[in-house]
């Protein structure tokens, strides 16, 4: 299998602070892989900085083996690899299907070729899947500031999803989400993965979620990485359980 | 939208349309000059809701650009250049000096926005008052021809008030189109999250400049037709004051709504004549009736109407799940 992101040797220093420090790891096509560790190990910073919202101090990033360090987050989306932020993060004044379009419109054309073409880019079929997809159906015409958390929740990977990107980086889908509706939010993601095809790193504190939903589980501790392998070993390791898990 | 609704709505928009052709003939060489002066800036707030409204980039610069596109317009039309040429000029110009003010968007946000775009109001004034070889300086520009439209000379006010409503539908439809295109969505993004919809994509860069660029284009063309309105001008009527009224008028309208501009323009240009009767009190009472409005409904007048709306809305579907709710029960 070929690695879809290569990572290495990534550093970033804010000031004295080095909150990644080091840290190199692939992700293969098609996997999902889970990152886990306590809060200020670094895991929210390593996600900004293969995507472009910040720039990493040393290292370097590749998406297909194209070397994307230093390019902008615009760039990166296009190229394929899109993300979720930690915290919520949709268009509260468009509706729902405006906010999906609008999350895959960048991805069709030139900018100006745009202007002049269709006002809905010619992705209401495409937005209107993805609702269904997602179970969004009767709020469509919602202005999206009015769903619920976790109907925004859904909205906020859906939208991850509209421009079909080769890899997704999802930064706590499962935070404030309740139990039924997180079943629901698995599902989606299991379905997009084996269906679509998409390749996943997912940031999460809920280990139920991550431990059932990943293939390979990557453990962070004080910007380093303590631990990668299958969620079993991962579970067994004894500095994981002394660092993050607990006994 | 019931079908009901639509229709309502279209046949409100006709009948402003044709009281906007019709009732003016009727009107006084005075009424017609401030109704044209509606015209005009209604064209310029729009530009301004464009860059503030929808992008979410706040403009003090706004008269600037009517200004600049004034002034281009009044050095054209009286060397003899037609006023559909001195448009275009006054648009490119103003694209371009709205597209490089655009820089300076994408380091600061906000007041500090703000206060480099009310710095550029200022500079502009020091060209338009110092720089007299080009702009007549205090003396300003007299003389402004008014155009003939298919041979036809529109000198009088009614057929000029014409030329300013015509302009005024052109421009309507385009803001409209744009706002409908996938730009118009972007330009939303960028004002409600421009950090997400950088990660979605969007060249939140891009945008911004185009932003303000189309909005100071539009500024532009307002400029062009209140020159041969005015028929004279010099550099008073550009100075800071406009910028703060045009946002005033953007504001007051609803900020972000499509038809803000010409509510907000209307209450800016005619509320201050229709409380003349009260004589020195009239500007007092105008300040005072804005900042009522603006404590009742921060969003502007189409915030009023958009929230009545949004309540109906909400009242409709809780009752809808009333109905829907024992049925769910009963599946269980």
């Amino acid at each position: 299998m070929s690695a879809v992101l290569e990572v290495k040797d990534v550093k970033k220093t804010f000031g004295g602070i080095t909150a990644v420090d080091g840290v190199s790891f692939d992700v293969r096509e098609g996997e999902i892989l889970g990152l886990i560790g306590p809060n200020g190990c670094g895991k929210s910073t390593l996600f900004n900085c293969i995507l472009g919202q910040l720039t990493p101090s040393a290292g370097e990033v590749k998406v297909d083996g194209r070397l994307v360090t230093g390019l902008r987050p615009s760039d990166l989306n296009r190229l394929g690899v899109s993300r979720t932020f930690q915290l919520l993060q949709v268009f509260p004044r468009l509706s729902v299907r405006e906010n999906l379009i609008l999350a895959g419109q960048e991805h069709q054309g030139s900018m100006l070729g745009r202007l002049f073409g269709p006002s809905d880019a010619g992705l209401t079929k495409a937005a209107n899947e993805m609702i269904g997809f997602f179970k969004l159906d009767h709020l469509a015409p919602e202005p999206a500031g009015g769903l619920s958390y976790g109907q925004q929740k859904l909205l906020d990977a859906a939208m991850a999803f509209m421009g079909g990107p080769r890899l997704v980086l999802l930064d706590e889908p499962a935070g404030g989400v309740n139990p039924t509706m997180l079943g629901d939010l698995k599902d989606r993601l299991i379905a997009m993965n084996r269906e679509k095809g998409a390749t996943f790193v997912v940031i999460e504190h809920n280990m139920e979620f991550v431990m059932s939903l990943c293939s390979r589980v990557m453990v962070m501790a004080e910007g380093k990485v303590l631990a990668l392998g299958q969620p079993d070993e991962i579970r067994a390791n004894p500095a994981v359980v002394e660092a993050y898990l607990g006994h | 939208m019931t079908a009901a609704a639509k229709y309502l709505r279209i046949a409100l928009g006709v009948a402003a349309v044709l009281a906007l052709i019709l009732v003016p003939a009727t009107f006084n060489r005075y009424g017609l000059y401030i109704l044209s002066q509606w015209a005009v800036m209604s064209i310029a707030a729009m530009g301004l809701n464009l860059t503030l409204g929808y992008a979410g980039q706040v403009s003090l610069a706004q008269g600037a650009f009517v200004g600049i596109g004034a002034y281009a317009g009044a050095i054209l039309t009286t060397q003899g250049f037609p006023l559909i040429a001195a448009t275009a000029v006054a648009i490119v110009l103003c694209f371009a000096i709205g597209w490089l003010l655009g820089y300076p968007a994408l380091r600061v946000q906000h007041h500090y926005l703000a206060f480099v775009t009310l710095a550029f109001s200022t500079l502009a004034f020091l060209v338009f008052r110092n720089e007299s070889w080009l702009t007549g300086g205090i003396y300003g520009i007299s003389n402004i021809p008014r155009p003939h439209v298919f041979g036809m000379a529109t000198s009088k006010p009614l057929p000029f008030y014409y030329v300013c409503l015509g302009a005024l539908a052109i421009v309507t439809a385009a803001v409209w189109w744009l706002i409908r295109s996938p730009w118009g969505r972007a330009f939303m993004a960028l004002r409600e999250n421009p950090v997400r919809a950088l990660s979605l994509g969007v060249d939140t860069r891009r945008y911004t400049l185009m932003a303000f660029a189309i909005g100071s284009a539009l500024g532009g063309v307002a400029g062009a037709l209140y020159a041969p309105l005015t028929q004279y001008i010099d550099p008073v009527p550009f100075n800071l004051s406009l910028s703060l009224d045009l946002l005033m008028m953007v504001i007051v309208g609803g900020s972000g709504f499509f038809f803000g501009p010409f509510l907000g323009t209307m209450i800016a240009v005619l509320l201050p004549e229709w409380l003349r009767f009260t004589q020195g009190y009239y500007l007092m009472l105008y300040a005072i009736a804005v900042i009522l409005l603006l404590i009742w409904s921060p969003s502007g007048i189409l915030g009023i109407l958009d929230r009545y709306l949004t309540q109906r809305r909400t009242r409709a579907a809780s009752a809808l799940r009333a109905v829907a709710k024992p049925k769910l029960e009963v599946a269980q």
